[in-house]
């Protein structure tokens, strides 16, 4: 098919436009399309399409109705529909406690991608278990000086400091 | 240190050197990393930030760099500062008007940042003139390496550098180059290599980053995807694919530039130096752009070896004149460039200025360097 506006070149550039009811459809090539200050949609962000990957992945309460557990991380208290709210998450656990939703999200955004394939560092973080329980004793702490329940926020912070060590 | 001892000139990075350079300004690695056993930084409370922060500088400030670094807080940073450090893009946007306690580490020949409670814990970033982007790697990483030492990242095996947002999941790495595409723009190819771009799953964003437009025919150039591939895979497939092939359609933009729209070409130089020489108000944005002109003029005559009238008389200002710093070179157009931003000129001014002011003072440094000094 022509340009319709050169009428020289191939089109490659179709638009189609509806308003009230009237389909209009247009044929150009690449110069003229250029030329009508045409420019394709651009390209969405990789936030963007988290956030509609989001706001199509099933809700807390059908997740709800499917597990039996509200999707809560223990460490961090980061909630799914927190993470819906700005796309970020909490605390490195999140990946854990939100693998379901998660992995699917992640495997879109990265063009199909599953696992990690670069640095490790040297550090081997078999510790992953260590990091996590430090968090929760994190957690707990802030929870319980919260509630003013300063006997068991000592216990924890002696928890706390011998992990450290 | 102060930042007006950085303020009068480019940075190494800038000033015009490295592959490729006239295409590629400069080349970019960042890594993204999170310590392990905190939240991630946007459920930190201030307290919390505050924790980080003090690590974080104390490990950075104690590495043996073998550069003199300087530590900035942010949070604490006048705004025309962090403006300042935007526009040499030591620290992002992001940062800049960021909340919360927030840092930065940066080397005195601001090749390296490190930025603190950005969107991670740590963003580490090394800059360098021209296509670069192996050597920069090689060095990001002896220091992420350095800093591992000190501290524990939070990391697993499936996921690996684990991130606030999962689109910066596994490596944690933003390639990115600046690209000068003047010619592409000339000959109305731009639409079409930045559709390209995009269809290759690159970012392509302005001067500034995300949300600025294309000012002054910059681009910044970037991946996307940084899980599933290796550091060194990714670099690669930058380094000898992708930048080359853009590079030689700018190039080949050029030449269709010489052989069939010349006129076209030595009279945006022209106009450029015309209005340098005698505009007595110029924003930001016009500067930008009449400079480009002319670092595409002196780039295809120091590349290819291209002689128009144009380009010819970008060789004869200065000429004669006593001063000899005013010969003009890629340095001279970059550090003007630099130089004019707005809060470069008010750094340097010594105070803030309003805006008209600023285009006025823009107008004069740039009359001094390519007219009649007044």
């Amino acid at each position: 098919m022509f340009c319709q506006a050169c009428k020289k070149n191939e089109a490659t550039i179709h638009l189609t436009e509806i308003s009230d009811g009237n389909r209009l459809e247009m044929h150009l090539c690449q110069d003229c399309a250029v030329e009508q200050g045409i420019t394709a949609k651009s390209q969405m962000s990789l936030n963007e399409l988290l956030s509609s990957l989001l706001a199509a992945a099933p809700s807390d309460e059908e997740i709800r109705g499917q597990s039996g557990a509200d999707m809560v991380c223990p460490n961090c208290g980061e909630t799914l529909d927190q993470f819906r709210k700005d796309a970020l998450l909490g605390c490195p656990n999140d990946y854990q406690v939100f693998e379901k939703v998660l992995a699917p999200l992640i495997q879109k955004a990265h063009e199909g991608a599953t696992a990690h394939k670069g640095k490790v560092p040297a550090r081997a973080p078999a510790d992953t278990v260590k990091q996590n329980r430090m968090l929760a004793l994190k957690h707990e702490l802030a929870e319980a000086v919260k509630a003013e329940d300063y006997e068991t926020a000592a216990a924890l912070r002696d928890k706390i400091n011998q992990l450290e060590r | 240190m102060k930042l007006t001892d950085i303020s009068n000139d480019v940075n190494e990075w800038f000033g015009g050197t490295g592959p490729a350079a006239d295409v590629v300004i400069s080349s970019r690695i960042r890594l993204a990393r999170n310590l392990a056993g905190y939240k991630f930084l946007p459920r930190c409370s201030d307290h919390e930030k505050a924790e980080i922060l003090e690590k974080l500088k104390s490990v950075l400030m104690s590495l043996d760099l073998g550069e003199k670094v300087f530590y900035l807080s942010v949070d604490q940073a006048p705004l025309l500062d962090r403006n300042f450090l935007v526009e040499r893009h030591l620290i992002s946007r992001n940062h800049a008007y960021g909340k919360g306690p927030r840092g930065a580490v940066i080397a005195q020949r601001e090749f390296f940042t490190a930025m603190i409670n950005e969107e991670d814990h740590l963003r580490l970033q090394v800059l360098r003139g021209g296509l670069q982007l192996a050597a920069c790697f090689e060095q990001v990483n002896r220091i992420d390496d350095m800093i591992e030492q000190h501290i524990e990242y939070a990391f697993s095996p499936m996921y690996g550098y684990l991130t606030a947002c999962p689109t910066n999941l596994g490596t944690g790495i933003r390639v990115s180059v600046m690209l000068h595409l003047p010619a592409l723009k000339m000959t109305s190819q731009i639409e079409k290599f930045l559709n390209a771009a995009r269809d290759l799953g690159l970012a392509v964003r302005g001067l500034f980053g995300e949300g600025t437009e294309a000012t002054g025919d910059f681009y910044q150039l970037s991946n996307q995807v940084t899980l599933g591939i290796s550091e060194r895979e990714m670099v690669e497939q930058f380094e000898k694919n992708i930048i080359p092939e853009i590079v030689e359609y700018e190039h080949e933009a050029r030449r269709k530039l010489l052989r069939t729209d010349s006129n076209m070409l030595d009279d945006k130089i022209s106009r450029a130096m015309a209005l340098l020489k005698s505009a007595h108000l110029i924003s930001s944005q016009e500067a930008l752009l009449l400079l480009s002109h002319l670092r595409l003029g002196i780039n295809m005559r120091e590349h290819m070896g291209a002689s128009t009238p144009g380009i010819d008389s970008i060789y004869s200002l200065g000429a004669g004149r006593p001063d000899e710093s005013a010969t003009v070179s890629i340095r001279t157009i970059n550090r003007l460039f630099m130089l004019t931003l707005p809060a470069h000129l008010q750094i340097n001014y010594g105070k803030a200025l309003e805006p008209s002011d600023r285009d006025a003072l823009r107008a004069k440094i740039l009359r001094s360097t390519f007219g009649h000094p007044s």
